[in-house]
Order: structure tokens, then C-alpha cells, then sequence
């Protein structure tokens, strides 16, 4: 295959990859972050737990495996991304570790105030990574201060608090908030009563606001930040480092793939339908069809990111000619067809067995099943 | 004060030693929960089932924090090591995303069924959900391995001066290195001997309390049968290690020896004394005739080098190296001319001895005589801590074996009373796995200093572009956090294995009649 497919079909994997996190890892974040918002009982708070408990696990390493290809199709992107931003990662990472502890011991124990403590972990541990990974794409649209050396060491320029500028915080509210939307839909698919009245009631809620901050995030894009464009020096089929090529600073540039392909637009439009079903369909208490919208906004605002900045991946704002694009951050022609071979035959029978699975633990879950089984659930 | 390389080293260090607390017995209770449900299928006796939900319930208390530390160690490679990942990304990262789409998703989809499924699924399904979860465990060491072995001992790629880093050559390989085949099977028998000396362990002290007796001698008997095989495959694997070493990585061979001069053939193998690294010698050493050159080259007749000659040839190498780094500034400064690219070609593999001086000098091509011994110096590791730590893993190992041969032996014979005192040094033995695989991880990993991968790219070069106080801040949340979890996560175990298979509220077992409101609420 050519090394400019490939580098394109690794693209569009990744995003996938990231689409599968958001979708799948989404829900029960979501749902953890809303553990002190909706339940408001204890046998409450284990419904909502034990609808993803059997899946959590499996969905988190949709975000492992981002990491791992990332590392294995685009070396200099997991090496910039992760040592730049290192104490937000590490904030992020801390986060995450309070997430299977948190599932697995909570119920373990009867004592209130041990199941509390536990409560706030999963809040946190759910809550502030999609928070944090919003502002990390926030500040990519902004630009991040990094260069090469001459041996190609990577050296990062910024500060942490750099990061909590107004646009990356808009970034992290919106991603928080499709997150915990996309939670709130799956309960509408898998609890009752009271837990099932409250989530489709929020719901409603966060359709509109996701819209609306969505709409607002790309107006400022449009209006007040700079893109990023290769003026020169980029050879597609190349095996190169990122250093060869000349990048611009331009106004409204993260704009401009949308005039040169309007089809394109489509995709933003999706995810701003998506917000709306979310709500429409939360109001009309039809569940699937909100956590499907629900699904299709987050992989729509995904998609917008990144068909915004193609061919960028990680644009530079102290030396924009280091910038890193798909086109030239990208590892050899070798690992990225062998990698290619190896995600056509696993991913088809990942998205199987996982698919099974859920269809087997299918249901809603009520809270009489819990105190029938406390033993058992967590 | 401790600098960047050494923080990061030491984090990395912390955190992959923490996660190997619970990697070894996932891997060897998801195969004994395998092999005990299988029982329960093919017998239909219910006692079966309960061991295999009593022995899950303590590996999910320690899977829980494999998965977390887990995750640290997924994206340490980017935070902290960033040169490395971009050095040799296009060939390690490829075992690591594949060890994500192979394994990872694997065997945590099939956890929560392992836990949630019991009522969904049919008994045979749900026992291949069982083995299929011990797959996916094995699977991940598999190409986790297949990643350090390639650190340890780089095949199949090549350096390219032009994007500055290693670019695979042949995948198959990076995936049939020899170091890689024995490191997976020596390390996944450590984790099966670890799950089987817990399970006996615990058991025993049921047996020694008296309770609980049927259901003890059943698990007791399965860990033992399958704890023979796994420390006898760990011993004989570890073996194989160590003539694999005598191969590929001579200079951790001869540090773990501390060897210090090349010995005639056949070689005397150092069984205690005291390294002495400033004098270049063994004080007060006992050797035993013959058994190194048969551990190491499984011959009479070849030589094992010593550390003094491997020195010698350090210095020729890091000379060489400082043309190759003079070569490659020329190259990349856009002098490319066919001369050039010839003369590197013939030095760039000693590229990375001329790293070596990069602690040393800013200015490599022209380091002095006294930089380049000191880099000299630097390029083996200490003696001390290598030839200690590697006594202490096959002492545990041998331990262990007589241990798990003397339990096998009551069992098989369906000794009406296991002698106490076994059982007492079966309990009391609980750590001896621990204790041997984090020596032996040390082994692995400290041998292969001062190299990130080996004789490519120095430890000190590999380093992210941070600050100390970065990582101070990171290095202290993160050690009050894992603290914080692991005196949970023990009193969790201990908690439960006190409680016994009463734990699982069946009405069948020790203590379950006096049972109060209390304990009858909790899961
Ligand atoms: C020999 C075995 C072995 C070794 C050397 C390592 N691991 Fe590990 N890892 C496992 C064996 C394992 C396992 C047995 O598969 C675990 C342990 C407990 C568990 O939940 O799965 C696991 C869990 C685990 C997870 C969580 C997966 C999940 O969500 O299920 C991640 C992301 C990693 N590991 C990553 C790493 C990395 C990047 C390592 C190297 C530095 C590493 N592990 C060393
Ligand atoms: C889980 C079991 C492991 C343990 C207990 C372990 C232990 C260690 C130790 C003690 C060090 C510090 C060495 C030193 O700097 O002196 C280290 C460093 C390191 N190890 Fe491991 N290791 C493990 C698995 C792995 C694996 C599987 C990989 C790669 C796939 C790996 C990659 C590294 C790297 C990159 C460093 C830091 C750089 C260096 O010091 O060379 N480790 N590890
Ligand atoms: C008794 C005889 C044993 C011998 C001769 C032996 C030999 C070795 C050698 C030579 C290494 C270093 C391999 C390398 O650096 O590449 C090693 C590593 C290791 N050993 Fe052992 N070992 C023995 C017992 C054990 C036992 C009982 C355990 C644990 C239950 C264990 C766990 C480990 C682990 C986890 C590693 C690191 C992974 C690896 O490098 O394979 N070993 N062993």
C-alpha cells in the first residue's frame, strides 16, 4: 500500500480509536461523575454502578490502546503530547487509578462512610479526566510551545497553568459535560423509577447546553485563533521528521478545510443535531434513541477536531515549522502496514465479543435486584 | 541532589515494581481459577464453584490495582521517557498497541463477565470466559515481554540518520527474539508459581485453624500439583535465562557473576562473596568449579568474559563512537555526501557508546582522556546489587521448591494430617514469589544499565525534557497515593481470607451459622 493511504487510514484510526473511547469509556465515566448528582440512596448509587460494572473495564482500554497506538503510528505525537503536558497526564493518570479501585472495593464493605469516601473517588476519577483531555485539545487548537533539537530531543516550553486559558476551559467543560451526557443517556437504557425520571430530566438539560457550548467553541475558533498552515516543504509519500517544512500562523485557518470541501460541514452540524437529539429524545423518555444521538455528537465533535486541524496533529506555537501532521509524525511505512494487518484482524473481533456481552448482560437493573443480590454486585 | 535521569529512573523503577506486586498473581490465579472451574464442569460438584468465586473474589481485590498501576505504566513511556519513545517508538510501540488489542481487551471484557455472568451465562460458557480471561493474562505478558526483550536486546531494526531513530527492519524478528521467548516463559512461570503458593498459603491456614477442611485440602491440592510444575519450570526457564544471557547480554552476565577476569574455561561459578566495584575484584569469595561455564554456555570448552576485558572493549567502542556522533552532526548539518554516509555506515553502531560520554562532555567528537574513562567507568553497572539480588531469587526459588515438593508429596498421597510445620512454613513463606520475581525484575533491569535499549541509546539520553520539580511533585503524589492503596488493598485481603468461603453467603461454611446482621450485609 502507499505510504500516503496508510498514513491516512492511521488517521482515521485513531480517531476511531478515540471515537470507541469516548462512546464506550464515556458512559461510564459519565455515570461516575453523576454517582453523587442522581443517586441519592445508597441502593440508588448501586444501580448506577453496577449498570457498567461489568463493562468498565473493558471500555477503559479503548483509552489504553489510543495510548498504545499513538505510540506505535506516531511516535513523536505520544512523546510530545505526554511529556509536554506532564502534570496535567499525571493529574489525568491519578485520576484514573481511583477508577478500579473505586468499582471493585466500594461494596466490599458495609460502613457508610466507607462507601462515601469511595463515591468521591469514582466522581473524581470519572470526572476529571474527560475534563482535562478537553482542555489538552483545547490548548492543540491554540498551539503548544515546543521544539525539536538537533538530535530531535523534544523540548516543551510551557508552563502548567498555561494550559487553564479561557478557550482550553471552554474545551473542558464541553468534553465534561458530553461525557456526563452521554451517562445520563445510558441510564435512561438501564434503570427505573425514580434514578430512570431524574436522568432523563438532566439529560434534557445537557443536550442544550453541550449544543450551545459546542456552537460557541467553534464561533470563537472561527473568530479569535490563529490556525496553522504548511507553506512548504512537506513531501506526503516521505519517510521525514517533522522539522523539514515551513508552517504559517494564519487567521481563521482551522477553517479553511470547510471552504475547500463544504461537504465537510456536515459533520459539526452532525454533532450539534446530536446535543439536540439528546435532549429532544430524552423529553420524548425514549432511551436508545437519546444515547445513540448522544453517541453521535461526541464522535461528531471528535471528528470536527480533527478534520479542523488536517492535516496538524500537534501545531507548535513557538516554532510553527516543528509542528507535527499526520503527514510527517508518522512511524515507518513497515510498522504502520504491519500495525494496519494487525487492527484488521483484531478490532473485528474485539467489537464482537464485546458486543456479545453486552447484549448478554442486556436489561435494566432495579433496586430490588440489588438488595436480591448484594452479595454478589458490587 | 538527585537529577532528572535519576528521578525519572527512579519513578519508573517505583512504579513497574509496584505493578509487579499484582501482575504475578493475576497471571497465576486466573489459570488456578481456570483449572478449578474446569473441575466443577467436568465433576458438578458445587464445592468446585465456590472455590473458583472465593479464590475470584481475592484475585479481583488484586486485579483491580493491576489494572491501575497498569495504566501509569502505559503512558510513563511518553511522560518521562520521551526521547526513547520517539527514538525507538516505530519498533516498541507496535508490541505495546498490540498487546492493547490482543490482550488488554480481551481479558478485562471477560472480567466483569468472569464476576457479573455467573446466572447469564450457561456452565460451559461461562468456563470458557474463564480460560479465555487466563489467555488474555498470558497474552499481555506475551508481548509486554516481547517489548522488554527488545529493550534488552535490540534485533531487527536499523538507525536512520535521516528521521534520528531506530526503524524496524523485520517485525518477526522483534517477535521471535530468543531473549524475548525466554524472559515470557521464566516470568510467566514465576506468576503461575506466585498464584500457587498463594492459594497454599491461605490454605494452609485454614488447615491449620481447622475450619473450613474440605474445601482447603481441595485447593490446597490443586495449587500444589500445579505449583510443581510452575516452580520446576521457573527454575529450569531461569536456567535457560541465564545461558541466554551468556549469549546476548555478556556484561550483566559477568556483573551478576562479578566476574571480573575472563576465567580459562570451563568457568567457576561465584556461589556468595563480597563485589568489590573500586578495586575491580570478589573479596571472600566461594566458587564451586565448572558450574558457570555449564550454566552459561552449557559447555567445558568456551570462555566466559569477564567484566575487566568487557571494559577493554567498551573503550575501543566508545572511541568509535565519537567519530560516529562526530559523523552524524556533519550528516544531519546537511554534508550528506556518499563519503560521509559510507564512514558513518561503519561506526554507527557504536553510535550509542558515544552517548555514553554525553553525562560527561557537551562537546563529544573531541571528549579527553579522563572524560572518556569516566564514561568508561559508567558503562557497566554496579556489581553489588546485581550479584545479590540474583542469590536471593534462586535462593527463594529453592526454597520454594522444597516447600511445594513436600506439599505435593501429603497430597498426592492424601496424607490424613499435613504436618503442621509444613503448613506453618507454607504460610510464612507467602512472600518468598514476591521477594524472588521484584529481585529478579531488578536483575533484568539494573543489568541492563547504563542502557535504555540496550548498546543504542544510553539511560541518560533516553529522558524526558522535565524539571526536578516536576518530578518531585509527581514522584510524591504518586508514592502517597500507591501507599494509600496498598494498605487498603491488604487489609481487603486480609479481611476476606480471615472471612473464608463464608464470604460468599452460600450458608455452607466456617462460621456462617453465627453469622450477624453485620456481616451478613456485606458483599
Ligand atoms: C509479565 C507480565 C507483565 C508485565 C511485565 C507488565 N504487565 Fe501490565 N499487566 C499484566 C502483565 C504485565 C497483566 C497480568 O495482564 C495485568 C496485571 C493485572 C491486570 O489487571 O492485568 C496488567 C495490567 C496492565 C494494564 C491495565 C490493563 C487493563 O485495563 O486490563 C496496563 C495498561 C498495563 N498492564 C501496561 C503495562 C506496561 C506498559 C508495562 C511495562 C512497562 C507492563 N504493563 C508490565
Ligand atoms: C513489571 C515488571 C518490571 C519491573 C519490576 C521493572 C523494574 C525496573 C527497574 C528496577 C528499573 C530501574 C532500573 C534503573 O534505572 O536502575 C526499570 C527501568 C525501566 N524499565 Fe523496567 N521493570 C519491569 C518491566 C518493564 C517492562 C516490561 C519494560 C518495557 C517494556 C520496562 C521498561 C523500563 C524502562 C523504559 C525503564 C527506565 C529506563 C531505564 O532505567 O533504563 N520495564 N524497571
Ligand atoms: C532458581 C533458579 C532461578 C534462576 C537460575 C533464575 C535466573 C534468572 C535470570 C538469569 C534472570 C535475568 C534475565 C534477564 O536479565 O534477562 C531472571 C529474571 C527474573 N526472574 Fe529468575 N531465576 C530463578 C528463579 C526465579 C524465581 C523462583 C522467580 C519468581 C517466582 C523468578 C522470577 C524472575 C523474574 C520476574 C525475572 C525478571 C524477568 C526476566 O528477565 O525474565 N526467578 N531469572
Amino acid at each position: 500500500m502507499e505510504y500516503e493511504v496508510l498514513k491516512f487510514i492511521w488517521w482515521l484510526l485513531i480517531g476511531v480509536l478515540f471515537i470507541g473511547f469516548a462512546v464506550t469509556d464515556g458512559f461510564d465515566m459519565g455515570v461516575g461523575s453523576l454517582l453523587k448528582v442522581l443517586g441519592k440512596t445508597d441502593d440508588e448509587r448501586r444501580v448506577m454502578i453496577n449498570s457498567v460494572a461489568p463493562h468498565w473495564d473493558g471500555n477503559q482500554v479503548w483509552l489504553i490502546t489510543a495510548g498504545g497506538a499513538l505510540f506505535a503510528a506516531w511516535p513523536p505525537v505520544y512523546a510530545t503530547a505526554f511529556s509536554g503536558f506532564y502534570l496535567a497526564m499525571m493529574v489525568v493518570l491519578m485520576a484514573l487509578f481511583l477508577r478500579p479501585i473505586g468499582f471493585d472495593y466500594r461494596s466490599k464493605l458495609d460502613n457508610p462512610q466507607w462507601r462515601s469516601n469511595w463515591d468521591w473517588a469514582l466522581t473524581i476519577g470519572s470526572s476529571v479526566p474527560p475534563l482535562i483531555i478537553g482542555v489538552a485539545f483545547g490548548n492543540l487548537l491554540l498551539g503548544v510551545p515546543f521544539h525539536f533539537t538537533e538530535i530531535l530531543a523534544i523540548q516543551y516550553t510551557g508552563s502548567f497553568f498555561a494550559l487553564l486559558n479561557p478557550f482550553a476551559l471552554l474545551c473542558g467543560v464541553l468534553s465534561l459535560l458530553m461525557f456526563v451526557g452521554q451517562g445520563s443517556s445510558y441510564l435512561q437504557m438501564k434503570t427505573t423509577d425514580q434514578l430512570l425520571a431524574r436522568a432523563q430530566q438532566l439529560s434534557q438539560y445537557l443536550g442544550l447546553i453541550c449544543a450551545a457550548l459546542f456552537v460557541l467553541a467553534g464561533l470563537w475558533l472561527w473568530l479569535a485563533i490563529p490556525g496553522y498552515v504548511v507553506t512548504g516543504g512537506l513531501d506526503i509519500s516521505a519517510n521525514a521528521s517533522a522539522v523539514n517544512k515551513t508552517v504559517a500562523i494564519e487567521a481563521g485557518a482551522w477553517l479553511a478545510n470547510y471552504g475547500r470541501w463544504p461537504l465537510l460541514l456536515l459533520i459539526p452540524l452532525l454533532g450539534i443535531l446530536g446535543f439536540l437529539g439528546l435532549s429532544f429524545f430524552s423529553w420524548r423518555k425514549n432511551g436508545w434513541a437519546a444515547f445513540i444521538s448522544s453517541s453521535l455528537a461526541l464522535s461528531s465533535v471528535i471528528l470536527t477536531i480533527g478534520v479542523s486541524m488536517f492535516p496538524f496533529v500537534l501545531p507548535s506555537s513557538s516554532n510553527p515549522n516543528h509542528s507535527l501532521t499526520m503527514w510527517d509524525a508518522t512511524s515507518t511505512q513497515t510498522t504502520l502496514m504491519i500495525m494496519f494487518v494487525v487492527v484488521c484482524i483484531f478490532v473485528p473481533i474485539v467489537l464482537s465479543y464485546t458486543a456479545w456481552t453486552y447484549f448478554k448482560m442486556r436489561g435494566r437493573l432495579t433496586t430490588a435486584d440489588i438488595q436480591n443480590n448484594s452479595h454478589s454486585l458490587y | 541532589m538527585l537529577d532528572v535521569i535519576e528521578l525519572s529512573r527512579l519513578q519508573f523503577a517505583m512504579t513497574a515494581m509496584y505493578h509487579f506486586i499484582f501482575v504475578p498473581l493475576t497471571l497465576g490465579l486466573a489459570v488456578i481459577l481456570a483449572i478449578m472451574e474446569s473441575v466443577y464442569v467436568m465433576t458438578g460438584k458445587e464445592i468446585y464453584r465456590d472455590m473458583t468465586k472465593f479464590w475470584g473474589k481475592l484475585f479481583g481485590i488484586n486485579f483491580a490495582l493491576g489494572v491501575t498501576t497498569g495504566i501509569a505504566m502505559e503512558f510513563q513511556f511518553g511522560t518521562n521517557w520521551s526521547y526513547y519513545s520517539h527514538y525507538v517508538g516505530d519498533v516498541f510501540g507496535a508490541p505495546l498497541a498490540i498487546e492493547g488489542l490482543m490482550a488488554f481487551f480481551l481479558e478485562s471484557t471477560l472480567v466483569g463477565m468472569f464476576f457479573f455472568g455467573w446466572e447469564r451465562f450457561s456452565k460451559r460458557q461461562h468456563l470458557a470466559i474463564t480460560w479465555l480471561m487466563a489467555l488474555g493474562t498470558n497474552l499481555s505478558a506475551l508481548w509486554i515481554l516481547i517489548a522488554n526483550g527488545w529493550m534488552q536486546y535490540p534485533v531487527g531494526a536499523e538507525f536512520n540518520y535521516e528521521t534520528m531513530r531506530m526503524e524496524m527492519q523485520s517485525f518477526a524478528e522483534v517477535v521471535f527474539s530468543p531473549v524475548a521467548q525466554v524472559k515470557f516463559v521464566h516470568t510467566v512461570s514465576a506468576g503461575y508459581t506466585t498464584g500457587a503458593m498463594f492459594v497454599l498459603a491461605i490454605s494452609s491456614y485454614y488447615l491449620l485453624k481447622g475450619r473450613d477442611l474440605p474445601f482447603a485440602r481441595r485447593s490446597f491440592a490443586i495449587a500444589s500439583a500445579f505449583g510443581l510444575a510452575s516452580v520446576l519450570s521457573v527454575i529450569v526457564l531461569g536456567d535457560e535465562s541465564g545461558y541466554e544471557l551468556g549469549d546476548v547480554q555478556k556484561v550483566k552476565l559477568a556483573a551478576i557473576e562479578s566476574e571480573w577476569e575472563t576465567q580459562p574455561a570451563p568457568a567457576a561459578f561465584t556461589l556468595v562473596g563480597l563485589p568489590n566495584q573500586a578495586e575491580q575484584r570478589t573479596d571472600a569469595a566461594i566458587k564451586i568449579p565448572y558450574m558457570m561455564g555449564l550454566i552459561a554456555t552449557r559447555s567445558t570448552t568456551e570462555e566466559i568474559m569477564g567484566l575487566k576485558d568487557l571494559l577493554v572493549i567498551h573503550e575501543e567502542r566508545i572511541r568509535s563512537g565519537m567519530q560516529a556522533v562526530e559523523l552524524l552532526t556533519e550528516l544531519r548539518a546537511g554534508n550528506d555526501t556518499a563519503e560521509n554516509r559510507a564512514a558513518f555506515d561503519l561506526v554507527k553502531e557504536d553510535l550509542g557508546y558515544g552517548w555514553l560520554l554525553m553525562p560527561f562532555t557537551d562537546d563529544i567528537p573531541n571528549a579527553s582522556e579522563e572524560q572518556i574513562q569516566l564514561a568508561v567507568q559508567s558503562s557497566i553497572p554496579k556489581v553489588a546489587p546485581l550479584f545479590w539480588s540474583f542469590r536471593i531469587m534462586v535462593g527463594c526459588g529453592f526454597i520454594m521448591l522444597v516447600l511445594i515438593a513436600f506439599a505435593f508429596y501429603h497430597s498426592a498421597k492424601r496424607t490424613e494430617q499435613i504436618p503442621p510445620w509444613l503448613l506453618k512454613a507454607l504460610l510464612f513463606g507467602l512472600p518468598l514469589p514476591w521477594i524472588a520475581s521484584e529481585a529478579g525484575w531488578f536483575v533484568a533491569e539494573y543489568g541492563r544499565q547504563p542502557w535504555a535499549v540496550g548498546e543504542l541509546l544510553p539511560t541518560s539520553v533516553a529522558a524526558s525534557s522535565l524539571s526536578v520539580s516536576q518530578l518531585l511533585i509527581s514522584m510524591v503524589a504518586i508514592t502517597l497515593l500507591y501507599t494509600v492503596f496498598i494498605v487498603i488493598e491488604m487489609w481487603l485481603m486480609v479481611h476476606f481470607t480471615k472471612k473464608g468461603p463464608a464470604s460468599l453467603h452460600t450458608g455452607k461454611y466456617h462460621g456462617e451459622a453465627l453469622a450477624t446482621t453485620e456481616s451478613s450485609k456485606g458483599a
